[in-house]
């Protein structure tokens, strides 16, 4: 299994490098034939990005561009490509992980190709996405960490010096960190039946400390506010190679419904990626209607959250007739709550009745 | 005329008394007075020959004084005409007389200036001044001094030489009280700039510490010269008409008006006669003060004259200002150089030409410290002092709105405008700077917009070239970094050539402006 797993990987790795090789060589080739070098990739402008609902997530059109080295306007992003093209293949080759802040400060001191700021370099590495159609994990580059897992799954690691080292997302009670080497490695092994995504670090501790994971049988997933890609690939691995139902548990606000549905239907800023979306994932609360059923202390809608919530109304991927009715309901009663209104019923009252009750009525 | 107003004291005391109103009215600014009004009447004299001048203007040092100022001998010499002998005296030593009482453009007016240096001199140092001149006979010297209170010359020496040679010219020698080193700049600023205004002429300068300036010819073509002309009625006064009707032989107004002023003809004189309420037949000797004073004040009002004969002025001509300002501006090929001359004009019924130019470039950028720079001259004299009061001023600050034509406030830019006329408008008797007359300030006006016309051209041009090579500049930059890491990232071992992909960006660039190695920042 473990060999089989590392081989796995390898062949992932050279893939991805030669990918960037081929970049390298058609460029290359273009100036030798004295052409000014040009590369084709889809467009990302906004009207080209469009909701798929076979797909049930964002996808970009069918427009192209060409980032051409003939225009005065492109041939610097255009060298910074091709240079973050070579970093990314020296990082893959040297089996070296980045943030994307530190390709950033990588390119620093590279005269004429440093970036002006950091999401300069970050919106050429999401080019080189879209150019390879590869996630930038493929080629080592990663955002900055903040999500968390826990329970019951058994990884192998694939990163150097930790390769076949195995490990269960139980062995610490704080959760294990979802970075490089987490998001790198296989997942071997469950026992969970299901994943419970939760956007706050709070109900995420609540949760561990009441051995939700094992009442609920549950692999439990902290986003950290709005996930990040890497965590979102995570969540999708285990929705569609484990098969594992995902529930979705966030603020009765339009920010936390709209974490659920970036988990769901993935973000126009990632249309030219897949494997990031979760179609399957169930958003369980707190809805409208909890509010009102379970009597929850409200704060008032902000004119900012009323002017969201009808923003996400006219979005294309809420327009299934559970977001239309729990949206419809905020703008009624002028509401929201949080995740932790339920403690006003005492610390355990979620663990013990809501989320039982909760997940019941879904499945 | 002033004389008949002072009559109790000589002109020579009266301008003994107010020599300012000469320009003698401090040490350092006496030393630049002197000067100019002696190199003036050399010009004038080389231009009466029309041969292009040959000055040598050398100032020496004699020794000290106790208040810090110095006395130094003066010596300017000439190729002009020459004053013949038995002019010298009085030329030189009695003020208001001379050659120049015609009405044409002279740089002087009265022979005045010439004598109160002299004068100057005297007063300062009590010494005579020495006189050599020949118009092509004998050569005569005088060692002179002036009689002030009766102004009259006293010769104290005169010498008759042969002139083998045949020798024409002056050479003036004189002794003044001055203080060098404080009009040291001014007096290169006025040599220069007499220099770029009389691009024909060459003028030598020796100074107190013995360093040599070259103001080199760069052209022997002069300006044509003027023709004399009768007065134009409207500019003509109460004093000078009743004076030629004093001296006429003519024995009616009628023909005495068509034949001492300009533009008058037959029909024109009775409709004139007959507004101003004058019998054609009157004698003009006959007039009453009266009469006069409204014959002078209907014509000044009298729309019906021709417009005032421009043939007696003599502008210096677009060509000749281009070579004179090039040379002393040491404008090159790509700098910018516009001149305008404008059509003959008139104010207040004395005819003027306005000529301006506009220069601009890396030459200009590299002797300014950026904005305009203005240089002024009236009847090819440049005027050196208050600047800022002055209607050339007044055009280049206030009613040109240099944004229209490109110009920003710290673009260098020389900004050159010739007034020539019978009568300068000048403001003050110290002659420094001309008085917005609507007619004069308009033509100024008119002759930089039209200057500026041509640099706008020029700054976009230039503008546009810049960035092209800010676009070359941009290819140079990245194209290499791509041919570099395309190469590493492919596993290549030669870096490809870029120097196709340059050559194809720069044909962009016209072969013409290639050659212009850098291009002038436009700020």
């Amino acid at each position: 299994m473990s060999e089989k797993l590392m081989r796995e990987a390898d062949r992932q790795r050279e893939s991805v490098e030669l990918y960037l090789k081929q970049l390298g060589n058609i460029v290359y080739e273009q100036i030798q034939n004295r052409e000014f070098p040009w590369i084709m990739m889809q467009s990302r402008s906004t009207d080209n990005i469009v909701y798929d609902p076979d797909l049930r997530q964002y996808v970009l059109g069918d427009r192209t561009i060409r980032r051409h080295s003939r225009n005065i306007r492109h041939i610097r992003p255009f060298t910074q490509l091709v240079w973050t093209a070579w970093f990314a293949r020296e990082l893959l080759r040297l089996r070296k992980t980045s943030t994307l802040r530190e390709v950033y400060y990588s390119a620093r001191g590279q005269r004429d190709i440093e970036f002006k700021n950091q999401s300069e370099s970050d919106n050429i590495i999401t080019d080189l996405e879209t150019a390879l159609n590869k996630p930038r994990e493929n080629f080592n580059i990663f955002p900055e960490e903040r999500s968390a897992i826990f329970g019951d799954l058994t990884i192998e690691y694939t990163v150097p010096g930790y390769e076949g080292r195995r490990m269960n997302l139980t062995d610490h009670p704080d959760g294990v960190m979802i970075g490089p080497a987490l998001t790198s490695s296989k997942f071997v092994e469950t026992s969970a039946d299901k994943v419970l995504v939760i956007e706050k670090g709070a109900m995420f501790t609540r949760l561990v400390e009441e051995k939700a994971h094992e009442r609920f049988n549950a692999i439990l997933v902290h986003t950290a506010g709005q996930s990040p890609r890497s965590t979102r690939g995570i969540i999708h691995r285990l929705n569609r190679d484990h098969d594992l139902p995902v529930y979705i548990f966030t603020d009765g606000d339009p920010w936390g419904v709209h974490i659920a549905m970036v988990i769901i239907s993935g973000s126009a800023n990632a249309a030219h990626l897949r494997g990031l979306a979760t179609p399957e994932a169930k958003w369980i609360g707190v809805w409208a209607t909890d509010i009102i059923d379970y009597k929850l202390p409200t704060e008032n809608l902000t004119d900012y959250d009323v002017k969201r919530l009808k923003e996400l109304k006219d979005d294309p991927r809420y327009r299934d007739d559970l977001w239309h009715k729990e949206i419809d309901v905020f703008l009624k009663i002028g509401k929201k709550a949080e995740l932790e209104a339920f403690s006003r019923y005492g610390l355990t009252y979620i663990v013990d009745d809501y989320l039982p009750a909760k997940l019941e009525s879904i499945s | 005329m002033t004389e008949l107003e002072y009559q109790a004291i000589s002109p020579s005391d009266f301008f003994y008394r107010n020599r300012e109103i000469a320009g003698f009215s401090n040490p350092s600014r006496a030393i630049y007075a002197a000067v100019r009004e002696l190199l003036e009447n050399s010009l004038d004299a080389c231009e009466a020959r029309r041969i292009p001048p040959n000055i040598y203007l050398r100032i020496t040092e004699v020794a000290p004084t106790e208040s810090g100022t110095s006395i130094y001998t003066l010596r300017i010499e000439d190729n002009g005409t020459g004053v013949p002998s038995a002019h010298i005296p009085r030329c030189f030593g009695q003020v208001f007389y001379g050659s120049k009482y015609e009405l044409r453009q002279a740089r002087g007016t009265f022979g005045l200036g010439g004598t109160i240096t002299i004068l100057y001199g005297q007063i300062t140092t009590h010494k005579p001044v020495w006189i050599t001149s020949s118009t092509g006979g004998e050569i005569h010297e005088y060692e002179m001094m002036i009689d002030i209170e009766h102004n009259r010359p006293v010769i104290m020496k005169h010498a008759v030489g042969e002139n083998k040679r045949e020798w024409k010219g002056t050479v003036v020698e004189l002794q003044l009280e001055g203080d060098y080193s404080r009009s040291m700049y001014r007096l290169y600023e006025y040599l220069k700039q007499t220099a770029m205004v009389n691009p024909y002429a060459d003028i030598t300068f020796v100074d107190p510490k013995g360093r040599l300036y070259l103001f080199k010819r760069a052209t022997d073509q002069m300006p044509p010269p003027p023709n004399p002309v009768k007065p134009h009625p409207h500019g003509i006064d109460v004093e000078t008409f009743r004076r030629l009707a004093s001296v006429t032989k003519v024995k009616n107004i009628k023909t005495f008006m068509m034949e001492n002023f300009q533009g008058i003809s037959r029909t024109t004189a009775d409709k004139f006669l007959e507004a101003a309420n004058v019998n054609g037949k009157t004698n003009p000797k006959t007039l009453s003060p009266d009469d006069i004073v409204r014959l002078v004040r209907t014509a000044r009002d009298f729309n019906e004259f021709k417009r005032p004969d421009p043939s007696c002025l003599s502008p210096i001509g677009e060509e000749l200002l281009e070579t004179g300002m090039r040379k002393e501006l040491g404008l090159s090929e790509s700098d910018f150089l516009k001149v305008v001359q404008r059509k003959p004009a008139t104010y207040l019924g004395f005819p003027f030409i306005i000529e301006a130019a506009i220069a601009h470039g890396r030459s200009i950028a590299r002797q300014t410290k950026g904005g305009i720079t203005i240089y002024r001259f009236a009847n090819r004299i440049p005027l050196l002092f208050d600047e800022s009061s002055g209607v050339v001023w007044k055009v280049v600050n206030k009613l040109i709105n240099w944004g229209t034509y490109k110009v920003s406030s710290d673009t260098p830019l020389v900004a050159v405008v010739h007034v020539c006329s019978t009568k300068i408008p000048y403001k003050t008797v110290g002659k420094e700077y001309i008085a917005d007359q609507p007619e004069v300030e308009k033509e100024i006006t008119n002759a930089l917009r039209n200057a500026a016309r041509s640099l706008r051209l020029y700054i976009s041009r230039s503008i546009r070239l810049a960035k092209e090579k800010r676009r070359l500049n941009i290819f140079e930059k990245f194209l290499p970094k791509i041919a570099e890491f395309s190469t590493k990232l492919s596993d290549q071992r030669e870096i490809p050539d870029i120097q196709p992909l340059l050559e194809v960006v720069s044909t962009s660039i016209p072969d013409v402006e290639k050659k212009i190695s850098e291009v002038p920042q436009i700020v």
